[in-house]
C-alpha cells in the first residue's frame, strides 16, 4: 500500500491571524467514499481549517497559510473558492450563502444554468444566452430528490424555514456532477432531530457513491451514527484521529475539552404556580417559513418555558412576532398592560429582551467590536453606558464602562476573543452565539425570549449557557421563554415545554413527560 | 505562544503593518505628493507658494468633503445628491446678499438663511432615500443632477434685484459668477492669518473646519450617534434594539445636506466668488473622490479620512498642473487640472472600498 495516494492528504498546516495562532500542526488524510467528523470546541480552528481547504480569500487576505493541501498527491494551493470547486470540492458553510430573493432552483444552479443557445447569443456570445428553465427544473430536482428531503424548488429562499434553506444548500453542492469532496460546516445545527435524520441518510448516500464527506457538528452522537473517523481538535491542534466505531460520545467529549462534562443530571424542580405575567391571545405572525396561525398561551412569572417543535411550524415565529421583528396581529398583556404589535421599541421599553436565532442578519453588529455588540441595546434603550454632560442634553458614550461590562460577561460566557474591541465577524460561530446572549443579559430584562440559543454551540459551553440562562433566571426571578428545535435542551431546564404544530400551540407539557409524549404532539397538527 | 510571535516580530513586521493599515494605493498618492513637492523648487516654481495654495485648497474644500461623513455612518452611502446641500448654501449666500448685508454679517446670514433651507431639502431627499433603500447612491445622483438643472432656471428667474448679482442689460437673473469684494471674501481666510514670507495660512478657515470636524466627532461619540453608525453597520440589529432606522437615515441627511451648504459658503470665502448654474454639479465627485482616497468606504468613514483624503485629493490636483507646466512651459494648467481630477475621481471611484483606519 506504500504508492497508495490518498484523496486528500493535508500536511503541517498552520494559520495564524496576524499573530494569533489558530492553527498549527494539521495532519490529516481522507479516501473517496469516506466520511470524515471533525469537532472541537468552539474557536478550536474546525472552519478556518475548511476555509483554507476550500480557498477562502478571507485566508488570503490575513496572510495565507503555512503547510500543504494535495488532493489526489498533486499539491494545490487555492486562491479563490472557483479554484476549489474546479478540482470538485464543494462547501456548505457554517453562515448561510443563499441569495434571499432567487427560488430554491436558481439558487441550486447558481452560475451553472444550463442554457439555450438564441440567434441573438450566437452573434453577440453566451453571455446573452437564455436561461434553460425546462432543463434548469430537472436538474435542481435532481439534486434534491438525492437528499430524500422534499423542498420546493419553485419557493423564494427569503420565504423558506432555516432548515429548508439548509437543504438547498447542500442540493447546490450535490448538484455538481464532479464533486469530489464536500465539506459540511455545522450543517444540522438549525435542524430538528428528525431533520437532521434526513440528511445524515443523505450523507451515507453520498459516501455510497464514492464521495468524501468532512462533517463538522457538535452533536457528538452524530459523528459516531455516520462518520467512519472522527478527528478531534482543541487549540489548533488535532487530539485525536480514531475510527469513529472505537469510541464514544463520552470519550470524544474528554478530547475536547479536556476534562469529563456532567452529562446533565438536573433535578427538575416543580413547575412554579404563580400568576400569569404574559398572556397571548390569538396572536398570529406572518414570518416567512415559520407562520403562526392562532396562538394562545400564558406564560407564569418566574417560569421557563420551552416552545419546541418541528421547523417550519411557527415557532419562531412567536417572539419575532411578539417583539415587533414581523408583522403580527392579536393581543398580548405583559405585566397587567397590553404590549403594542410591531413596535420593537415598546417590547424593549417594558423590559422584554430577546435573542435572535437569526446572529448574523439580526443578532450582531459583524463590524463593530464586542463592546458596541454588548452595550449597545442597553445604552439606546435604557440609557446605560452613557456620561451625561450640560444636564443630560449631551449624552456620551461612557468608554469605560463599556469595556468594563464586555469583559465581564466575556469571562462569564467565557468568549473566545482577542480583546473586547475584536471585531464580531472575527469570532467563531459558538463564540458568536454567546456575544448574542451577552447583548441580552446586559439589558437586565424582565423578560426574555431566547431563540435557539445554543446554535453552534459546542458541548462544554452549552451546559455553560444553559447554566447562565438557569441562573439569569433563578438568580434574577427573570422569566424565559427559550425557543430551540433540540427537544433534549428543553427537556433540561425547562419547567413547561408547549409544542408547536401548524402555526398553533398543540400542547403544554411538563418537561418531565416522556419524549413520546412530545413526539405527537409536534406531528398532531402539520400543515 | 501567540505572544512569543508577536515579540520577536521585529520592526519589519512592524512596518509592513503600519502599511497594511495605511494601504498601497494612500501611500503611492503620498509618494506622489512628495514627489511633486520636492520637484516643484527644481523647475523653478516657488516651494512655499505651492504649500501655501495645497492648504489654501484645503481649507476650501474639507467641509464639503465633511459633508459625506454622515449619512456613509448611517448606511445611505456616498452622498452624490452633494449638489443639493450646495444649491441651499447658494439661496443662502444670494439671498443675504440680496438683503443688503455685507461684511461678515454678510456670512453669518448667508449660514442663519441656508440652514432653515438645508434641513427642507434634507428632509425631501431624506424621504426619498427612505423610501428606496438599498439603491441610495442612484437617487442621490438623480436629485444631485435634477435639482441642479431645476435652479438653473429659478436662478433665472427669482426676484433678485441687486446690481452687481444680476445681469447687467437685462436687470434681472442672477450672473453665473459673483464677485465677493465687500461682501464675505476671505472672511476666515484672513482671521488670524499668518504670513511668514511666501508661506501664508489662512488659520480662520482651518479653525472654522476643526470646529465643525470636532463637532461632527463629538457627535459620533453621542448616544444619537453610536444609534446613527449602528444603522448604517447593520439595520435589523438597529431597528430590533429599538431604533428608529428611518429616522436615523433622515437625520444623516439632514446633516449631510447642512454641512454641503456650509461647505460651499467656506468655499466661496476663499475663492472670492459664488459660483451659480452648473457649478455646484462640479462639485459632488471631487468630494467624493476625497474621502474615498483617505481610506473610507462606503458605509465607515472617519474624520481621519477626510482630512488625509482632502489634503492628498487637493494636493495631487493642485501641484501637478503647477509643476508641469514649470517644466515645459507651456499654459495647460487647466487641461491638466481636469485631467489630473478626473482620473484621480476615476481612480477612487473603482477602487476596491474596504475601510481604511
Ligand atoms: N477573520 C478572522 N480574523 C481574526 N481571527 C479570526 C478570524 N476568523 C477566525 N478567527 C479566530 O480563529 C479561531 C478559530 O475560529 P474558527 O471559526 O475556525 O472556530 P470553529 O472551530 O469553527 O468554532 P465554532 O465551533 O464556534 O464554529 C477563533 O479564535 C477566531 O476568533
Ligand atoms: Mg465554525
Amino acid at each position: 500500500m506504500s504508492d497508495h495516494v490518498p484523496l486528500l492528504e493535508m500536511k503541517n498546516v498552520a494559520k495564524d491571524f496576524f499573530g494569533n495562532q489558530v492553527l498549527k500542526d494539521i495532519n490529516l488524510t481522507l479516501e473517496s467514499g469516506q466520511v470524515l467528523g471533525l469537532v472541537g470546541e468552539n474557536g478550536a480552528g474546525k472552519s478556518t481549517l475548511m476555509k483554507i481547504l476550500f480557498g477562502m480569500t478571507e485566508i488570503q487576505e490575513t496572510g495565507g497559510y503555512d503547510g500543504d493541501v494535495m488532493l489526489n498527491g498533486k499539491k494545490l494551493h487555492f486562491t479563490s473558492p472557483f479554484d476549489a470547486l474546479a478540482e470538485g470540492i464543494g462547501m456548505v458553510h457554517q453562515e448561510f450563502s443563499l441569495i434571499p430573493g432567487f427560488t430554491a432552483t436558481e439558487n441550486i444552479l447558481l452560475n451553472r444554468e444550463p442554457q439555450k443557445k438564441s440567434v441573438v447569443s450566437e452573434v453577440f456570445g453566451e453571455r446573452l444566452n437564455t436561461l434553460d428553465r425546462k432543463s434548469m427544473k430537472q436538474k435542481a430536482d435532481g439534486a434534491i430528490d438525492k437528499m430524500g428531503m422534499h423542498i420546493d424548488g419553485e419557493m423564494v429562499i427569503s420565504d423558506m424555514p432555516v432548515g429548508h434553506k439548509q437543504f438547498t444548500e447542500i442540493a447546490r453542492e450535490l448538484s455538481k456532477e464532479q464533486l469530489k469532496l464536500l465539506i459540511l460546516d455545522e450543517p444540522t445545527a438549525v435542524l430538528t432531530e428528525r431533520e437532521a435524520e434526513v440528511l445524515l441518510e443523505s450523507i451515507r448516500g453520498m459516501a455510497a457513491r464514492g464521495i468524501a464527506v468532512i462533517f463538522i457538528t457538535h452533536r457528538l452522537q452524530e459523528i459516531l451514527n455516520v462518520c467512519d473517523k472522527v478527528v478531534v481538535m482543541r487549540d489548533g491542534v488535532i487530539v485525536r484521529d480514531v475510527a469513529s466505531k472505537d469510541t464514544n460520545v463520552s470519550e470524544i467529549t474528554r478530547w475536547m475539552v479536556g476534562r469529563t462534562v456532567d452529562s446533565d443530571t438536573q433535578m427538575h424542580r416543580k413547575p412554579p404556580e404563580t400568576r400569569t405575567i404574559m398572556s397571548i391571545r390569538k396572536l398570529w405572525v406572518d414570518m416567512p417559513g415559520e407562520t403562526v396561525r392562532n396562538v394562545n398561551l400564558d406564560v407564569r412569572e418566574g417560569e421557563i418555558l420551552g416552545i419546541g417543535g418541528l421547523a417550519g411550524q411557527g415557532k419562531l415565529g412567536i417572539p419575532n412576532g411578539i417583539m415587533g421583528l414581523y408583522s403580527a396581529g392579536g393581543q398580548v398583556t405583559f405585566d397587567g398592560k397590553e404590549i403594542p404589535l410591531n413596535s420593537p421599541r415598546t417590547c424593549l421599553d417594558s423590559q422584554l429582551a430577546f435573542v435572535s436565532e437569526d446572529r448574523r442578519g439580526v443578532g450582531l453588529l459583524l463590524d463593530e467590536s464586542l463592546e458596541w455588540n454588548i452595550a449597545f441595546p442597553a445604552m439606546q434603550i435604557q440609557n446605560k453606558f452613557l456620561k451625561n454632560y450640560l444636564g443630560g442634553l449631551i449624552k456620551w458614550r461612557d468608554e469605560k464602562a463599556i469595556a468594563d461590562v464586555t469583559r465581564q460577561y466575556i469571562e462569564e460566557l467565557q468568549i473566545k476573543c482577542t480583546s473586547s474591541r475584536q471585531k464580531a465577524k472575527q469570532l467563531s460561530g459558538g463564540n458568536q452565539q454567546k456575544v448574542c446572549l451577552a447583548k441580552a443579559f446586559a439589558l437586565e430584562p424582565k423578560f426574555l425570549f431566547v431563540s435557539e440559543p445554543t446554535r453552534g454551540i459546542d458541548v462544554g459551553a452549552k451546559a455553560l449557557v444553559l447554566d447562565a440562562l438557569k441562573k439569569f433566571n433563578r438568580e434574577n426571578g427573570v422569566t424565559v421563554v427559550m425557543i430551540s428545535s433540540e427537544l433534549e435542551e428543553l427537556r433540561q431546564i425547562c419547567d413547561r415545554i408547549a409544542i408547536v404544530s401548524g402555526g398553533r400551540i398543540a400542547g403544554i407539557l411538563p418537561a418531565t413527560d416522556s419524549s413520546e409524549s412530545f413526539g405527537a404532539l409536534m406531528v398532531s397538527k402539520v400543515v | 505562544m501567540s505572544d512569543l510571535r508577536n515579540a520577536d516580530a521585529g520592526w519589519q513586521e512592524q512596518l509592513a503593518n503600519a502599511y497594511k493599515s495605511f494601504g498601497l494605493p494612500r501611500l503611492i498618492i503620498a509618494g506622489m505628493l512628495v514627489v511633486l513637492l520636492i520637484a516643484a523648487p527644481l523647475v523653478g516654481a516657488n516651494f512655499w507658494m505651492q504649500i501655501t495654495n495645497v492648504i489654501n485648497r484645503f481649507s476650501w474644500n474639507s467641509v464639503l468633503v465633511l459633508a459625506m461623513v454622515p449619512m456613509v455612518h448611517s448606511g445611505c452611502g456616498l452622498n452624490f445628491g452633494l449638489p443639493l446641500g450646495i444649491i441651499s448654501g447658494l439661496l443662502g449666500a444670494t439671498i443675504s446678499l440680496e438683503m443688503g448685508f455685507t461684511g461678515p454679517m454678510s456670512f453669518a446670514m448667508a449660514i442663519a438663511i441656508a440652514t432653515p433651507f438645508a434641513i427642507l431639502f434634507g428632509i425631501g431627499y431624506g424621504w426619498l432615500l427612505n423610501k428606496i433603500k438599498g439603491g441610495e447612491m442612484m437617487i442621490a445622483t438623480y436629485v444631485g443632477f435634477s435639482s441642479v438643472s431645476f435652479m438653473c432656471m429659478m436662478w433665472l428667474l427669482l426676484p433678485y434685484r441687486k446690481p452687481d448679482m444680476v445681469w447687467g442689460y437685462a436687470g434681472t437673473g442672477l450672473r453665473t459668477t459673483i464677485s465677493l469684494e465687500g461682501y464675505y471674501d476671505q472672511i476666515l481666510a484672513k482671521f488670524l492669518q499668518i504670513r511668514i514670507g511666501d508661506l501664508v495660512i489662512p488659520t480662520g478657515s482651518l479653525l472654522f473646519f476643526a470646529l465643525l470636524a470636532f463637532m461632527m466627532w463629538a457627535f459620533l461619540h453621542t448616544k444619537t450617534g453610536t444609534a446613527m453608525t449602528a444603522v448604517g453597520s447593520n439595520p435589523t440589529f438597529a431597528r430590533a434594539a429599538g431604533i428608529n432606522v428611518d429616522k436615523m437615515r433622515m437625520l444623516s441627511v439632514v446633516l449631510s445636506t447642512w454641512l454641503a451648504a456650509i461647505g460651499i459658503l467656506v468655499y466661496q470665502q476663499g475663492f472670492g466668488f459664488i459660483q451659480l448654474y452648473m457649478a455646484p454639479f462640479n462639485m459632488a465627485l471631487p468630494a467624493v473622490s476625497a474621502i474615498l482616497i483617505g481610506g473610507a468606504s462606503v458605509n465607515k468613514a472617519s474624520i481621519a479620512n477626510v482630512i488625509i483624503g482632502t489634503i492628498l485629493f487637493q494636493g495631487i490636483v493642485t501641484m501637478t498642473p503647477t509643476v508641469m507646466n514649470n517644466a515645459i512651459h507651456m499654459d495647460i494648467s487647466e487641461v491638466l487640472r481636469m485631467v489630473v481630477s478626473n482620473g484621480m475621481i476615476l481612480y477612487a471611484l473603482t477602487r476596491k472600498t474596504e475601510a481604511n483606519s
